[in-house]
């Protein structure tokens, strides 16, 4: 008995994987958090996309010595403001032009590494993501983006909420709607930033988009989706990575994964009721 | 007595991707008015009403508004995203954005918004959620939410669209006595009879103005021809206008051979 107790605590007793572990869980709650938006706004070809920006702007300050989180942070923020402004004006093409300047960066990103990067092992941790390289400061990060996170939510909820359903209206009401959408993707590239090294740019979409599903399935109020779908992304990630220990597979891959499993289990059990729910979400 | 200018339209246009879809439009909004825009599908009914309310920004002339004029919104339901999880009572108090802030409603809030939903007939219905109400109750929802900003201007669009004659009286009945409180009120409609001929005054919209004035000045078959592109008889029934369709004989002439 002793024995399998220690056994299942064993990952606990190397750094690493606390570390590891502390950031996935709050990357996981941070973007069920932000899912939300995404999910609601139909925007995940956002989260794809700046995803793929931020990983050019990764790749670029590796090559050039640049601290990742001054170059990304630039880089991500800067490509996050002008997605941002492409989609507000709900041009025709707008999601081909986002595709075509977010997959660019990715492959400039790309070319770098193979041209001036060490390693394919590098590569691979930025596309998958890698719980070694966690530091302190990943830590620090991630928890400073999710608090600024949720005190911007908490204080201008009605806005978000407002911006979120009706664009329209609210402007007319006197939401600066343009101010909150571009608050909007400024914390979602942050997100993408702090989280990107313990996921990976491959998979964070994913991550932000399932959790906020899967609480949509169970409400049908903003206000609980709100608190819902963090706990529904902290929870997929401690899992997944914890489990990602024994299996010894990816722990971004097993995150996602058990947050699948979590979606079917509750597609299941919902029934008719959750698939109504899910079905006006545009392409999720 | 000539109540003060709200709004103002002055040789006014707007347009989509260049296209044109309002021209030249000479328009005023006075306090205690109470219009009607009625015109065919695609006419500019919603574009007048929202240039009016500033989302969108004419390309050509421009719109005057009193300074700091509140003005509720109430879209036509078509544009309404049914799906998105908000509750009755979260519509309603989502437009005290900026001062309502955080996600808690005070119990002052709270009792603003029951009470404005009890007056519009959806007493007790505050924790559904919008797409588990009938038409009737859904167009209500967002009559609340306008109204729980405190209009001096409601602007509505299409309100008795798709709702049953007597929900349409109960709507009428409503703004008449909002607008008894002295809320302005503008809205556009299909529905000449039911409820354009009962308002003080109407716009005829085909991209232009074709004519503003009161229901029996406005609705003549030569006007509705010119706004409406198709032949329309006018009736005199107890001093009221009602519009009968021109091809009402033909189609029941052709449907008397089927039977
Ligand atoms: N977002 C848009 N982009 C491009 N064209 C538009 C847009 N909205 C409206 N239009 C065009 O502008 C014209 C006026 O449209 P509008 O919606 O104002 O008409 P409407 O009178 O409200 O019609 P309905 O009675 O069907 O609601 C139409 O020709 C329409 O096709
Ligand atoms: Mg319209």
């Amino acid at each position: 008995m002793i024995h399998v107790v220690a056994g299942l605590t064993t990952p606990f007793r190397y750094q690493f994987f606390n570390n590891g572990i502390i950031v996935a869980t709050i990357a996981g709650a941070l973007c069920g958090l932000l899912g939300v938006f995404v999910v609601l706004r139909g925007m995940s070809y956002i989260g794809h996309g700046l995803s793929h920006a931020v990983f050019g702007g990764a790749a670029a300050s590796a090559v050039m010595n640049i601290n990742y989180f001054v170059g990304a942070g630039v880089w991500g923020v800067a490509s996050g403001v002008i997605i941002g402004r492409i989609a507000r004006r709900r041009l025709i093409g707008a999601d081909a032009a986002i595709g075509v300047v977010t997959t660019a960066s990715f492959a400039l990103g790309l070319a770098l590494l193979n041209r001036y990067g060490q390693a394919k092992k590098s590569i691979e941790a930025v596309l998958f993501g890698s719980v070694l390289g966690v530091k302190t400061i990943d830590i620090i990060a991630v928890s400073a983006v999710a608090i600024l996170s949720v005190v911007i939510i908490v204080a201008l909820y009605r806005a978000f909420l407002f911006a979120t359903f009706d664009p329209e209206v609210a402007e007319v009401s006197g939401v600066r709607v343009a101010w909150i959408e571009a608050l909007l993707m400024g914390l979602l590239s942050l997100t993408i930033l702090v989280t990107m090294r313990v996921i990976g740019t491959l998979l964070i979409s994913a991550l932000l988009v399932i959790p906020a599903s899967v609480a949509r399935m169970l409400t049908n109020s903003f206000a609980r989706m709100l608190w819902i779908s963090p706990i529904i992304g902290a929870v997929s990630a401690f899992t997944g990575m914890y489990l990602s220990y024994f299996l010894d597979t990816s722990a971004s891959a097993t995150i996602i994964l058990t947050g699948t499993l979590m979606f079917i289990v509750v597609y299941a059990v919902t029934g008719i009721r959750g698939r109504t729910r899910i079905s006006g979400l545009h392409h999720i | 007595m000539i109540g003060e200018v709200l709004v103002e339209c002055a040789h006014m246009s707007c347009a989509y991707n260049s296209t044109l879809a309002i021209k030249k439009i000479d328009f005023t909004i006075r306090k205690g008015d109470f219009v009607g825009i009625v015109g065919p599908s695609g006419s500019g009914k919603t574009t007048l009403l929202k240039a009016i309310l500033g989302s969108i920004s004419p390309v050509e002339g421009h719109v005057t508004k009193k300074p700091h004029l509140r003005m509720g919104y109430v879209p036509q339901v078509e544009t309404v995203d049914w799906n998105f999880p908000v509750t009755v009572l979260e519509v309603v108090v989502m437009t005290r954005s900026s001062t309502g802030r955080l996600p808690r409603v005070t119990k002052d809030e709270l009792a603003d918004a029951l009470l404005v939903l009890e007056r519009l007939g959806l007493g007790g219905l505050e924790n559904r959620h919008i797409r588990e109400l009938s038409g009737g109750q859904q167009q209500r929802v967002f009559v609340a939410r306008a109204l729980f900003h405190r209009p001096e201007l409601l602007v509505l669009d299409e309100p008795t669209s798709g709702v049953d004659v007597r929900t349409r009286h109960e709507v009428l009945h409503l703004l008449a006595d909002l607008h008894d409180e002295g809320v302005s009120i503008i809205l556009s409609t299909h529905d000449l009879n039911g409820l354009a001929a009962h308002l003080p005054r109407l716009v005829c919209l085909n991209s232009e103005i074709i004519a503003d004035g009161s229901p029996v000045e406005v609705l003549t078959p030569e006007v509705l021809e010119q706004t409406f592109g198709a032949p329309m008889e006018v009736l005199i029934h107890g001093g009221m206008p009602v519009v009968v369709d021109g091809v009402g004989a033909d189609i029941a002439e052709r449907m008397s051979r089927l039977g």
